[in-house]
């Protein structure tokens, strides 16, 4: 029996009303297309989609470039995530390092990184490394930051009470500073991870010859949006695997917090 | 009673705290020139009104912060530094929410480096006293406020610390969970006979507890006066209160305490308003 007077929708109601949504969104699309409402060389066609999918997929076409960019995001993403935890807690650790860099944080973290991308380029060749450059570069201020405010949002009084029950600086780091902070880390993570695949993306996009970017940018020079459209529902399809799989990690890592559903 | 050749000595000789204001070019004195002896297995309460330093004294015996003047010493020994031989007991109850009950309680035995096998019968007798055997693996948020606090107080006591300083460690708890945490902390302090040094704002709670009350003064805390509580031990608190010499101490203590918690009281208005 409901205990609330506001009723809330079961969770496959919730499912059925997504499903009428794609659906409904999907045909609107593909009847527009086909009774000329609207161009489908411009905004292609949900079967002609369905059906360039389909040979990649049966041609393996798209694996070989999914794995490229899949290797430069994870790589980046975890020496990014890493980088960002490890100078969050040395930052917060040594405060005055913390206020001598801050506005070089903050500078570095407002230069828009897609476009050092032809410089990354440049730097470091169209091959794997500028791409991981990138997505680092993107991923270590998600992560820094939320490390760094999660770290000084610890509840003094735990950390007190931690050092009057003999705590050592490193039981201080593994029992208190850690956990604590892990929840502001995976808040990031979650963001982080659509900035890794975009890095990688990107850079791909401007010079490379392999990956999803490149994949993308290969259709749009032949004015293939059917192309540019199938790259970009492959990576969405990406991104959601991603985000499940550290949805997962986050409960793993949250089982001392109540429930919220 | 305090005994010769026992630990746990507390002695502030002219300690004066003072903190800077932030954003203000002005220092604050939280206490000033407070000189106070604690015998070994005493059970003393300070009271006096809000914001007059109680805690900073606290936090000067435990060692969290240095005095800007005077000296600690425990036991003769100048106080520098984080203390591992005293526990402390804060006001809102500092356990830790991604460990169980159990690993709560056995967390200051792993810290000092006490093996598992031999940390384990502690834990369990400890979970046992505070009464809370069947709910060693609930996490914190499980609990109600009353449980949490006697984790805390579990968590303090199985190291066994020479002295335990108590920050108003009941005081968002209801009052009847309270008087059962108050007598459970008598009887254990009675088996134990550590030095307490507890913090309240609650006279009736010094009175039926302490074997000493401190008044303080309205900031910056001064002692005001010291009295001796010489009810009989052992106590219930929810008994001592009928004892005849109960309500002419609180009268007596109260005159003392009423003066400054109006100035207190009074100050905190004018900053409000100003």
């Amino acid at each position: 029996m409901a205990t609330s007077g506001a009723k809330r929708a079961s969770r496959a109601e919730i499912r059925v009303w997504r499903a009428v949504l794609l659906t409904s969104f999907l045909g609107l699309w593909e009847a527009a297309t086909r009774w000329g409402w609207v161009d489908r060389f411009f905004v292609s066609q949900p079967t002609e989609l369905a059906a360039q999918l389909g040979e990649w997929i049966w041609t393996g076409f798209i694996f070989r470039h999914l794995l490229v960019t899949m290797k430069e995001t994870l790589i980046g993403f975890v020496l990014g995530t890493v980088l960002g935890v490890a100078i969050g807690f040395i930052f917060a650790h040594w405060e005055t390092l913390a206020h001598v860099f801050d506005p070089l944080m903050v500078a570095l973290n407002a230069m828009p990184r897609v476009v050092l991308a032809p410089l990354f380029i440049l730097w470091f060749g169209l091959g794997l490394l500028s791409k991981v450059v990138m997505v680092i570069s993107l991923v270590f201020f998600v992560v820094f930051f939320s490390t760094f405010t999660g770290l000084r949002e610890v509840d003094r009084d735990l950390v007190n009470n931690a050092r009057i029950l003999g705590a050592s600086p490193r039981h201080l780091i593994r029992h208190v500073l850690l956990p604590s902070a892990l929840t502001w880390i995976f808040a990031s993570l979650r963001t982080s991870v659509g900035f890794a695949l975009i890095g990688a993306v990107v850079g791909e996009y401007l010079g490379s010859h392999e990956g999803m970017g490149y994949v993308i940018s290969y259709a749009e020079s032949m004015f293939n949006a059917t192309g540019v459209l199938a790259g970009l529902i492959v990576l969405m399809a990406a991104v959601m695997v991603i985000d499940v799989a550290l949805k997962r990690l986050d409960v793993r890592f949250s089982y001392w917090k109540p429930t919220r559903w | 009673m305090a005994g010769p050749g026992r630990t746990g000595a507390i002695a502030l000789e002219r300690v004066t705290q003072r903190f800077p204001v932030p954003r203000e070019d002005r220092e604050f004195t939280a206490v000033q020139d407070v000189s106070l002896d604690v015998c070994a297995g005493e059970f003393v309460s300070i009271v006096g009104p809000s914001g007059c330093g109680k805690s900073t004294l606290l936090s000067l015996v435990a060692g969290l912060v240095p005095a800007t003047s005077g000296r600690v010493t425990i036991d003769g020994q100048v106080v520098a530094g984080v203390n591992p031989r005293l526990g402390f007991v804060f006001q809102r109850d500092a356990i830790f929410p991604w460990k169980t009950v159990a690993q709560n309680v056995g967390l200051p035995l792993l810290f000092r480096g006490v093996n598992a096998s031999s940390a384990r019968p502690r834990v369990a007798e400890w979970i046992g006293r505070i009464g809370l055997t069947g709910f060693e693996h609930y996490h914190p948020y499980q609990l109600s406020g009353g449980m949490r606090k006697r984790v805390a107080l579990a968590m303090t006591m199985v190291y066994e610390p020479e002295i335990v300083l108590m920050d108003e460690p009941f005081g968002a708890l209801d009052v009847q969970t309270r008087n059962l945490m108050e007598n459970d902390l008598l009887e254990i302090w009675a088996q134990l006979q550590r030095t307490v040094v507890f913090v309240t704002h609650d006279l009736e709670e010094a009175i039926a507890l302490s074997d000493r009350i401190v008044v303080m003064t309205a900031s910056p805390g001064r002692v005001k006066a010291v009295y001796p509580i010489d009810l009989p031990r052992p106590r219930s608190v929810t008994e001592i209160r009928f004892h005849p010499d109960f309500g002419r101490l609180y009268e007596t203590i109260w005159k003392d305490l009423r003066d400054e918690v109006r100035v207190g009281y009074e100050r905190s208005q004018k900053g409000l308003a100003g």
